[in-house]
């Protein structure tokens, strides 16, 4: 990089509130032209809120805003885009079930006489994909095709849409390892053109791998902004978590165990078309991991273990008697918990508040007769906010304005609260900072030191590694590799799920 | 969806007052209440009594749309136990008449409850079967006659009082009550507002979502039919082709100016009812004013506007810019 590079993105003291918590405090941003600078924090730091004010989604209290030295001020996603400034979100904002084409030209296709010309946008479409290494048919609808692609689709048609800046608001959190790579050569190919990117990421490894700068927000303030090459990681680390961190790269605790028995078992346990049927026994003080790439049936696996999908094959028993497990509620009454990997759509009510939220689960096993006084309620939410540390610590805010790791600790508190004797945590680190990350494996050592019997869904092997006392490998929607004690190795997990047909990249079904 | 802090009504109770201070100004005896034969009169018990039966209607209402669903066959269902009623009402005890009026209520509510739980259906196409198969079944029922009766048992729940208070009044105020009890005093509240936030959350954390669906499209049903008990009683007779005709809208309207969006989630019983009293204060304050009757429907448009308005978080939000820009 040259020095004095122009300042294509310029922020001056972003402030925001909300409801009287301060989620930006005078925060400054610079974004050069042809860089790649990663946005970083914990939690509840500011990134969400800050990516949010600067495209105009929610409006800022205080600050000012200059893209290469004019001042802008979008007042929603779309003044933005037309400003130059693109955003691609986790959640990819494209429309599923219209084609690739459609949705790359959504708004601004081709016509001749007002008609769309159908062939023109697929050729144009093929055109703009192949300049990111995509050949597909872009005729087919989108969510036909991997969320990887449906990433590079929504990149593609940001870039298209004359992008100056480009925001990526974690796209690696469900990609497997060669779709991240893919995804950063079209990230340094666009940063060559001049293109500016900010890029989330909750990966480390990722932001050394690709990034040119980094900048740091902690508690809505700006923690510090320097190059990678001046920063290294133990410094990173601490100036996310202004302390040091001591723990999150401990090792896995040798575990020694008398074999007890099972507290809930599954022989041939499966659905035609889901899963195939597979043999499972989660005992108290035990933590299954399941590992394998994306759509390999973890997930599928977490969810017929908890009835939220009927098994047609095999039997069940808890505590060696035979159960139906036909719906969550039945699981729920056996003392199950689940909960699963999509936060805001299978997992939050956004809209109830942090304490309606604790004590969902707990009232629906109790009944809708037995309703807890709001005194029991109110104790129960104080609990789990300060066991968990949920921030802010308000149990009456709307849960939706919590950032995604404090929605992820209160959902494990919404299960907590009913003490269960399984708890099913499908990507429990998903989406989430190193510090909360550390918090939740601590939790799952301590939940597990207490007798209950944990299943685990990660994609990240280093994690599993260190908490799991087994591990079940899944491929192609089959369970085929069950590791124990001294074989719980990160390669050993890869070695298994790389076993054959390894290379292939797996298509979200 | 939007997020709200939680509401207090204000715009409702303020929407009411200015309505009925209005009322006052084109009608200065407005106010005026008298109490002759045990039983209170004036405009304002007016509004009471005429409101009643879209307040009842709206308890049944604010839980269905709070569960993200709508009701529109509690007009059909209110003609429907208006003519059974009435039907029955010379030639059988009174608890026969109410238990079979509000059974049929009961039984089109869980006929509701199931097209939308068990199969799935969306409740504006499952609930308009209801609507308009509804009001035919009434006219079966009635031969295609006006019904009239003169059991005193059942007129008293148009033209009887209770404390004073005439019995629609009373037969509300005791359905309020007994709604907040049941769905404030028990989980059922807190169930209903999480399914209608996020079904799929609420059905992973153990809601029996399909269970309160059910019971709450039967409560509406059951709602709907004491609604047309009453406007039943209140006529000595049932009209099948007339009664309860377009209440479902004011139903959904008195809810939706009670702040419930149609979208789900938080309720607000009481607010619903507040809802119904500002639909009525307005008919009568029309009628009083001596204003064409067909004025009403303008009039009612433009005041749910305003509430709406008042209610509206961006209208909020650019309140809050103008007020910023002046010094």
């Amino acid at each position: 990089m040259t020095p004095n590079d122009t300042h294509l993105l310029e922020l001056r003291g972003f402030t925001k509130s909300f409801a009287g918590f301060p989620a930006l405090n005078g925060v400054d941003f610079t974004l050069r032209a042809g860089e790649i600078h990663a946005l970083l924090g914990e939690n509840g730091a500011g990134k969400s809120t800050l990516i949010k004010t600067m495209t105009g989604v929610v409006a800022r209290d205080a600050g000012t805003l200059t893209l290469a030295g004019e001042a802008i001020a979008p007042r929603s996603a779309e003044e933005a885009t037309r400003a130059g400034i693109a955003t691609v979100y986790q959640e990819v904002n494209l429309v599923p079930n219209l084609s690739v084409a459609q949705n790359l030209f959504l708004g601004r296709q081709p016509t001749r006489f007002g008609l769309v010309r159908e062939r023109e946008m697929r050729r144009r479409a093929r055109e703009l994909l192949a300049g990111f290494n995509l050949d597909i048919d872009v005729a087919a609808p989108l969510e036909s095709y991997s969320v990887a692609v449906q990433h590079m689709v929504a990149i593609a048609r940001a870039i298209d849409l004359s992008a100056r800046v480009l925001i990526l608001d974690e796209p690696t959190a469900s990609l497997d390892a060669h779709e991240v790579e893919n995804l950063f050569a079209v990230m340094r190919a666009l940063a060559a053109r001049g293109i500016g990117i900010v890029f989330v990421t909750h990966f480390l490894d990722q932001v050394y791998a690709v990034c040119d700068r980094i900048t740091v927000l902690r508690n809505g303030r700006l923690a510090g902004s320097a190059t990678t090459a001046e920063l290294p990681r133990l410094e990173l680390v601490r100036l996310m978590l202004g302390r040091e961190l001591s723990e999150a790269t401990a090792t896995r605790a040798p575990v020694d165990r008398a074999e007890a028995a099972p507290v809930a078992a599954f022989t041939g346990f499966g659905k035609a078309g889901y899963v195939a049927p597979f043999d499972l026994a989660l005992r108290p003080g035990h933590v299954v991991g399941l590992a394998g790439l994306l759509g390999s049936g973890r997930t599928e696996t977490a969810r017929l273990v908890f009835g939220a999908e009927r098994a047609d094959c095999g039997t069940a028993t808890v505590a060696g008697a035979p159960v139906g497990l036909a719906a969550p509620r039945e699981a729920l009454a056996l003392g199950f918990g689940y909960c699963p990997e999509e936060r805001k759509t299978e997992g939050i009510v956004a809209e109830l508040t942090v304490r309606e939220n604790i004590v969902l689960a707990l009232q629906a096993r109790r009944g809708v007769l037995k309703p807890l006084s709001r005194r029991e309620q109110d104790e129960i939410a104080r609990r789990f906010i300060r066991l968990l540390d949920i921030r802010p610590p308000d149990p009456e805010r709307p849960i939706g304005l919590l950032s995604g790791g404090n929605q992820q600790k209160a959902l494990l508190a919404r299960w907590l609260a009913t003490d269960p004797r399984v708890l099913i945590l499908d990507e429990p680190t998903r989406g989430i900072d190193v510090g909360a990350h550390a918090e939740i494996i601590r939790l799952i050592r301590a939940l597990c030191a207490e007798g209950m019997a944990l299943l685990v869904v990660s994609s990240e092997l280093e994690e599993i590694v260190t908490y799991a006392d087994e591990v079940i490998v899944l491929r192609d929607r089959a369970h085929v590799a069950r590791l124990t004690g001294e074989a719980i190795t990160v390669p050993g997990i890869l070695a298994a799920i790389a076993d054959e047909g390894a290379g292939a990249a797996p298509r979200a079904a | 969806m939007t997020l709200r802090l939680p509401r207090i009504g204000t715009s409702q109770i303020i929407a009411l007052a200015a309505i009925l201070a209005i009322n006052w100004t084109v009608s200065p005896q407005f106010f005026d209440i008298r109490f002759q034969d045990g039983r209170l009169f004036g405009s304002l018990i007016d509004v009471l009594n005429r409101g009643a039966p879209v307040a009842i209607l709206s308890l049944g209402m604010v839980l269905v749309i709070a569960m993200r669903g709508i009701d529109l066959s509690v007009g059909a269902v209110m003609a429907i136990a208006g003519a059974i009623a009435a039907s029955l009402a010379d030639s059988h005890p009174l608890p026969v008449v109410l238990a079979a009026a509000l059974g049929a209520g009961l039984a089109c509510g869980l006929w509701n409850g199931f097209l939308v739980a068990v199969l799935g259906i969306q409740p504006i196409v499952a609930t308009l079967i209801l609507m308009v198969a509804g009001r035919g079944i009434a006219q079966l029922i009635t031969e295609g006659r006006i019904v009239t009766f003169t059991a005193p048992g059942l007129s008293w729940f148009g033209g009887g009082s209770v404390l004073g208070l005439p019995a629609p009044v009373a037969i509300a105020l005791a359905m309020l009550a007994l709604t907040l009890l049941v769905v404030r005093g028990t989980a059922l509240g807190l169930m209903i507002e999480a399914t209608g936030g996020n079904a799929r959350a609420s059905a992973l954390a153990g809601v029996g979502t399909r269970a309160i669906t059910l019971a709450v499209y039967a409560w509406s049903g059951l709602c709907a039919a004491l609604a047309g008990i009453v406007a039943a009683a209140d006529i000595l007779g049932a009209d099948a082709n007339n009664a309860g005709l377009w209440l479902e809208l004011d139903a959904i309207l008195a809810v939706v100016i009670g702040g419930t969006s149609l979208f789900g989630g938080r309720f607000s019983v009481v607010l619903a009812v507040v809802g119904a009293l500002i639909i009525q204060a307005m008919n009568t304050g029309i009628l009083l004013s001596g204003f064409p009757p067909e004025m009403n429907l303008v009039v009612k448009a433009v005041v749910v506007l305003a509430v709406l308005l008042a209610q509206s978080p961006r209208l909020a939000g650019l309140g809050l810019l103008l007020r910023r820009k002046r010094p």
